[in-house]
């Protein structure tokens, strides 16, 4: 137990003077010292609580998906058979109860029918089973129902392009490092740390920016719009707010004819030239250009409805064709939400609507004043420890002391080597690991004593003192290796933070409380051969 | 130098001899505890209960005006606030219920914080607002589920873990013991209504971890002195094992009381509740390691012979095959 070769002290200094290098770095930043630039520089990253910051969680409606999904194949299968089976008449068209069924007029072309939509579908995840089973029924009517497997596999495209979306959002506000992450199946986790106003953030997530121009129909009445009663053809969209319809709640447009705004290569906030309100000003792509000359020459003088997200933000006349593939959108906005909308279009709609689902903010100063505390906590602490086991325990107290340094070091080291995040009770769990690595120094010093009194030799009371406190020691650390382990798995942000200290520390401490001291003390027992232990 | 000995050499407390009492002690505080917890309940932060919770620090004035900020938000029509002081008198939480229909429309609760934040701002000039949480209902029902399971699961696993390098009879000990300490810590909670919240789950689960450290250390004592002292009588083994890791006990609780006054006094404000719970499960777990894990091997009826070695299944196979031939 006692028997240290030179390779093997070597190898535990090296181990330890490396873990305590790289906590330099972090030591320097809490010290507000420069660390030079020509060195690596691995640092504890703080945590939000800490910094201050934004922690945001959105969350998607996957029924909002498995809809979008329905509507799309109800328009794909129309077109398909169109294109590919003009001769093949169908009706009877609907997406109820989550399918999307149709009759095929001629039973005789059910299986065209069905030949003609299969290049629809396609497969999904590793088992061969397709996004879409294609039945018949009755002999006449062809049955598409989505799959679960086709359901995740579109969830789940559609959650990584609204992570995307989102990190060219939070980017367009020139945050510095936020950390975007997908959570589960249908959520993000965004993370901001030093923002200053978290609700513009929080607005621009929540905007799905899906733009649409649509045609105003202009035979419906007043009365039947505010009834929701909308002509064959058309369908009926709220204002967005009073002001924009001028009074009106409500406008109908025509449900075809219309452009989608996801061919923009450009937005930006501008003031409109007559009146210096706000606007944003949109520059399409070259298909999407065409497509708007084309839907303003044809319709000089009518209205069109701008739609943003369902909502109508305006309705302007058309006054003259718009060739140049620009255009302006103008509404009731202030500088700051022109701009936001501005980002929001760049930045692509979001496939599906995020909303909000929890959010922590904290503000910087209060971080800062945790950190400082903790520190003057923690130095406390130590200190006052550091003493009341030096009284107690002696020579060997030097050593648990020593440990207890080491310890600290190489915890904040191997955190910031692992990039791990320092929260707020991350700092108590660090104190609190100070107090918990004592216990193998105090099981080891208290067992030797026992072992002394029995008359045993001094240096085989120090190997029976090793030997039977390890049991102990390590059992001990086990079952709080188990609860750290089951903190990490189930706590959120702070919590994990905690645990993760904790592991670092439980590892550690047993590291320098153990096999540290016991080299330190071996070596001392060969130096200087006592024949009494001061214990 | 004199070295500082808090315990005695051969200090013998007979301490299982007051078992009965202190089990009935205990059990009569858990009981209160658990009755406490259902009657007036806990203090559920935002993030079991859903709902906004806006800190505020007054940094000028000695406390803050507690009253006064009741009825200003009260009159903002969002509802009456929680307004609770934590750490320092000056430093308050407002907790608000999410407004209705925020669950589909997330704008309406930043609205509610923008008033509230802005009419406090506006009404005492040196509020700094240190932070605000929002949580959906839904994610604070899965919050509580999850950290019920952690406890839960927690609880367990280290017991396994104790039976398999035990006996039955320690397993079941140790998670008696743990489920004491946690009643009585919850208790704690019900009585002084300090807010409940995720960090304090978290808390609760360090103590999980270090009461057993205690309960592991007299375990390991016992396990030895049942090998060594084959003919002592339980009760007098169990006292013996207690008063020789006496010395250890008191000296690391100590330790941790040393780092953790330190931490409440000195430490940051936002986790005192956290810093008290575990504070408390030092005393409550040392004192459930001698009292709560010790005697209940007792009356579970522990014998030396649970730890000498029995024959096993390949020395069976060998014995067998002998007397065959």
């Amino acid at each position: 137990m006692l028997d240290f070769p030179r390779w093997k002290q070597t190898f535990y200094w090296l181990l330890a003077a490396v873990a305590m290098l790289a906590s330099l770095p972090s030591l320097a930043t809490f010290a507000n010292l420069a660390w030079p630039s020509s060195l690596p520089r691995p640092e504890v990253n703080l945590g939000l609580d800490l910094a201050g910051g934004s922690h945001i969680l959105l969350e998607a409606s996957p029924d909002q998906v498995r809809r979008q999904r329905l509507e799309a194949m109800d328009e794909d299968v129309r077109q398909r058979l169109k294109q590919n089976a003009p001769d093949v008449r169908i009706g009877d068209v609907s997406t109820k109860d989550g399918t999307v069924s149709f009759m095929v007029e001629d039973a005789a072309q059910v299986d065209k029918a069905r030949e003609a939509v299969l290049p629809l579908t396609s497969g999904a995840g590793v088992t061969g089973q397709r996004d879409w089973d294609i039945q018949m029924l009755d002999g006449t009517r062809i049955v598409l129902t989505p799959t679960q497997a086709g359901i995740d596999l579109a969830v789940s495209q559609a959650m990584d392009t609204a992570t995307e979306v989102v990190r060219k959002r939070i980017d367009a506000l020139g945050t510095r490092e936020p950390t975007i992450i997908r959570q589960g199946a249908d959520r993000i986790v965004v993370q901001v740390p030093g923002l200053k106003d978290p609700a513009a953030l929080k607005s621009l997530l929540g905007q799905t920016a899906k733009l649409e121009f649509k045609l105003v129909d202009t035979t419906a009445s007043q009365a039947d719009i505010a009834q929701g009663i909308a002509p064959p053809g058309s369908e009926i969209v709220p204002y967005a707010d009073a002001q924009s319809g001028g009074g009106a709640a409500a406008i109908a447009v025509k449900r075809l004819g219309g452009i989608k705004g996801d061919s923009l290569t450009n937005a930006q906030q501008t003031n409109d030239q007559r009146n210096n309100q706000p606007v944003v000003s949109i520059t399409f792509d070259q298909a999407g250009g065409a497509k708007f000359a084309k839907l303003t020459t044809e319709n000089v003088n009518k209205p069109f409805a701008i739609i943003l997200d369902g909502k109508v933000i305006s309705a302007p006349n058309i006054n003259e064709p718009i060739l140049g593939g620009s255009a302006q959108i103008s509404g009731n906005f202030t500088t700051e939400s022109a701009n936001q909308l501005a980002i929001a279009l760049r930045s692509g709609a979001l496939p599906v609507d995020l909303k909000v689902v929890e959010e922590r903010s904290v503000g910087p100063d209060l971080g800062a004043d945790s950190i400082k505390k903790g520190g003057i906590a923690m130095l406390v602490g130590t200190t006052a420890l550091a003493v009341f086991i030096l009284f107690t325990y002696g020579r060997f107290g030097v050593y648990a002391c020593c440990a207890l340094i080491v310890n600290v070091l190489m915890i904040l080291g191997i955190m910031a080597i692992a990039n791990t995040t320092l929260t707020l009770p991350g700092i108590a769990g660090f104190v609190l690991t100070i107090g918990a690595a004592v216990d193998a120094n105090v099981l080891i010093n208290e067992r030797i004593r026992e072992e002394r009194h029995r008359g045993r030799r001094v240096v085989q009371s120090v190997e029976m003192g090793y030997k039977e406190a390890s049991r102990a020691i390590f059992d001990a650390n086990i079952t709080n290796v188990i609860a750290a382990a089951l903190m990490f798995f189930f706590g959120s942000g702070p919590v994990k933070g905690f645990a993760v200290v904790l592991v670092i520390g439980i590892i550690t401490s047993v590291f320098t409380a153990v096999t540290m001291t016991r080299m330190w003390v071996a070596n001392w027992l060969r130096r200087a051969r006592p024949s009494e232990l001061a214990l | 130098m004199k070295l500082l000995k808090l315990i005695p050499d051969h200090t013998n407390i007979h301490f299982l001899r007051w078992r009965v009492p202190f089990y009935v002690a205990s059990l009569v505080l858990m009981a209160l505890s658990i009755t406490l917890v259902a009657t007036r309940g806990l203090n559920m932060g935002v993030d079991f209960v859903g709902g906004q919770m806006i800190r505020v620090t007054f940094t000028q004035s000695a406390a803050a005006p507690v009253a006064a900020l009741r009825e200003e938000v009260t009159a903002l029509g969002y509802g009456e606030p929680i307004i609770q002081q934590f750490g320092k008198p000056n430093e308050v939480s407002i907790r608000m219920k999410l407004p209705e229909g925020s669950d589909k429309d997330a704008g309406l609760a930043d609205a509610m914080a923008k008033r509230i934040t802005g009419d406090i701002k506006v009404r005492h000039a040196d509020v700094r607002v240190d932070g605000v949480d929002s949580v959906s209902g839904k994610v604070s029902k899965e919050l509580g589920w999850t950290a019920f399971k952690a406890l839960g699961l927690a609880a367990l696993a280290v017991a396994a873990y104790i039976w398999i390098r035990f006996e039955w009879q320690f397993g079941v000990g140790a998670l008696f013991a743990l489920v004491h300490d946690v009643t009585l810590t919850l208790g704690l909670f019900a009585v002084t209504q300090m807010e409940f919240d995720l960090n304090i789950v978290a808390a609760l689960l360090t103590l999980i971890g270090y009461s057993l450290n205690d309960t592991i250390v007299v375990y390991d004592r016992i396990r030895e002195n049942l090998k060594k002292y084959r003919k002592m009588p339980l009760p007098e083994l169990l006292d013996l094992s207690v008063n020789e890791t006496l010395a250890r006990t008191i000296v690391t609780s100590l330790s941790m009381l040393i780092t953790l006054v330190a931490l409440l006094l000195l430490g940051p404000d936002v986790i005192f509740g956290f810093t008290a719970a575990i504070t408390l499960g030092i005393f409550v777990g040392t004192y459930s390691s001698i009292y709560m894990a010790a005697p209940i091997l007792i009356w579970l009826k522990v014998t030396p012979s649970s730890f000498v070695p029995t024959e096993s299944a390949l020395e069976k196979q060998e014995r067998l095959a002998r007397e065959q031939s």
